[in-house]
């Protein structure tokens, strides 16, 4: 088994202001996507959520407010699974609920120094 | 009759005691010398007892006894001179002078010393429960071998072999640094926790036995809750969740002592004060920001005392085996996520994510699992599930349980052919 990076992505513009009832509705399927990471026993790190603020820093002493990649598009966070190989890890990632929000995944395997 | 009865009581009470207490005196690496003098002194008492009459006091006897052949053991080996003289700095007539301290607070406190002394990485977890039973619980080698279906001499050559590792490593009987608590509990909590689910869980047809096993594990995990260092949020949370799961106790196991599912159980039965109780350690086991996976469990079974099914009910706990999988894997956890999902958001839904547990295909319990969400949805494919289940499981109450499903699958399925006849 390999690790695969999981990288979410999903729009820049996206409201990060919510109320608790959106919170919880958001927060179930994204544990459920986590639990059924773990219950399959390939969660390898849960990763972590980024907070959409962020800076660019470029040579010669140029920094940009923003953390996007291009345009309108923010990683969100990440995890790191365990699979056979990219096209599994690809599959897998399919059940992601960033999928649903009109985000996407990118999936990088890890390689071991 | 009624002295054997007395003494075997006493035996379970105090053996344990003298045996911690001595083992202090003595240093762990000579353990054996205070175990048989602890066994010397009850057949010295089965032997007088059965003769005369009981003693005024027997446990004050008991202890006087033993106290006595200590005593007479240091005069008499060179233990003395070797170990204990090095820590005691009397210069005359020592052996008159040492106090073996059989009050109740050197009593609990040995006890203590002896969990931390016990419970070592060093050795497995299973001779790890084994040497708690012994020691801590002092029950005998049969009753050890019929709670682990197993027998004598194979325990026997366990226990030795883990107190020789342990002697090897130099273990002391004592508690550990103030800094090193946290790390030694971990140890410690898991033998309590391994000890509970033994008599939990086990399948051996003893129901007295495991319920006393039960009844040892939160004995000693409460001794931790009354000692201030080890009152610690985790130690509480384990206590919480046996509390939760022994106030099922009487409601899970039927006259033939086979297991009653949670479902069919009577909650009349449930015990309300072991659930309360619960609760409140639970409540002490908020204190701080640890979060762990006996507070996750605990958690759990709180919901479970829950009779009334809700759709709160299973979200909650779904949402705590998420986190406790996210913690910890555990195959058991996985299938019983897949089961409070069914609860949760439906069968069908847990049918896609039962059917991505492919690390589990050589469990008995994930086709059983399979075998009840597929049932009424697609009862033939429920069948060959419940039927591979049935190749699988081991022991035959499980056998018995999958063949009960199996029978009752196909009764619903002929009255439902019948009646769209």
């Amino acid at each position: 088994m390999n690790e695969f990076l999981l990288i979410y992505r999903r729009e820049a513009d996206f409201d990060t202001q919510f109320t608790a009832e959106q919170l919880k509705e958001i927060s179930k399927p994204w544990m459920d996507w986590m639990g059924g990471l773990a219950a399959q026993s390939i969660l390898a790190d849960r990763g972590n959520r980024l907070d959409s603020a962020g800076k660019v820093v470029k040579p010669n002493n140029v920094i940009t407010n923003g953390a996007y990649v291009e345009i309108k598009e923010l990683i969100g966070g990440y995890s790191i699974i365990k699979a056979a190989s990219l096209d599994e890890a690809a599959e897998i990632a399919k059940g992601c609920p960033i999928l649903a929000v009109g985000g996407n995944v990118e999936v990088r395997e890890i390689l071991q120094m | 009759m009624q002295d054997n009865k007395l003494i075997s009581d006493l035996f379970r009470t105090e053996h344990r005691k003298l045996t911690a207490v001595l083992a202090g005196v003595f240093g762990f690496e000579h353990i054996q010398i205070a175990e048989d003098i602890v066994s010397d002194t009850f057949l010295l008492a089965t032997e007088k007892w059965g003769q005369n009459k009981l003693p005024h006091n027997p446990t004050a006897w008991l202890y006087t006894v033993a106290k006595n052949k200590a005593k007479d053991h240091l005069k008499h080996t060179t233990i003395f001179t070797q170990k204990v003289s090095a820590t005691i700095k009397a210069e005359h007539s020592v052996y008159e002078e040492i106090e073996i301290d059989l009050s109740e607070k050197n009593i609990n406190d040995s006890q203590l010393q002896m969990m931390f002394a016990i419970c070592q990485p060093v050795i497995p977890a299973e001779a790890q429960v084994g040497l708690a039973l012994r020691i801590l619980c002092g029950f005998g080698i049969d009753e050890i071998a019929d709670a682990f279906l197993s027998n004598k001499e194979t325990i026997n050559k366990r226990l030795l072999r883990a107190k020789e590792k342990l002697r090897q490593h130099k273990v002391k009987i004592e508690f550990p640094d103030t800094g090193e608590i946290n790390k030694r509990l971990e140890t410690v909590l898991l033998t309590l926790y391994l000890l509970f689910n033994e008599g939990y869980y086990s399948i051996s047809g003893n129901t007295n036995l495991r319920k006393d096993l039960c009844l040892e594990a939160m004995r000693l995990t409460y001794l931790l809750i009354e000692n201030k260092p080890t009152d610690l949020p985790v130690v509480n949370a384990l206590f919480s969740l046996m509390c939760f799961h022994a106030s099922r106790f009487e409601a899970r196991i039927d006259k033939n002592g086979d297991m009653i599912l949670y479902d069919e159980q009577d909650s009349t039965l449930w015990n309300d004060e072991l659930i309360t109780r619960g609760t409140n350690y639970l409540i002490r086991a908020s204190r701080g920001d640890q979060l762990t996976r006996y507070h996750l469990e605990s958690a759990i079974a709180y919901w479970h005392t829950i009779k009334t099914d809700s759709d709160e009910k299973w979200e909650n706990v779904l949402q705590l085996y998420n986190k406790l999988l996210i913690l910890e894997y555990s195959p058991m956890a996985a299938l019983n996520r897949t089961y409070a999902l069914a609860k949760a958001d439906g069968k069908e839904k847990a049918i896609i994510e039962a059917e991505k547990l492919t690390q589990l295909t050589g469990s008995h319990l994930y086709h059983s699992l399979l075998g009840y969400l597929y049932s009424g949805i697609a009862n033939e494919k429920a069948l060959q599930h419940l039927q591979t289940a049935l190749k699988l499981a081991k022991n035959k109450v499980e056998k018995n349980r999958i063949d009960k499903n199996i029978k009752a699958l196909k009764k619903e399925e002929l009255l439902m052919g019948r009646s769209s006849n």
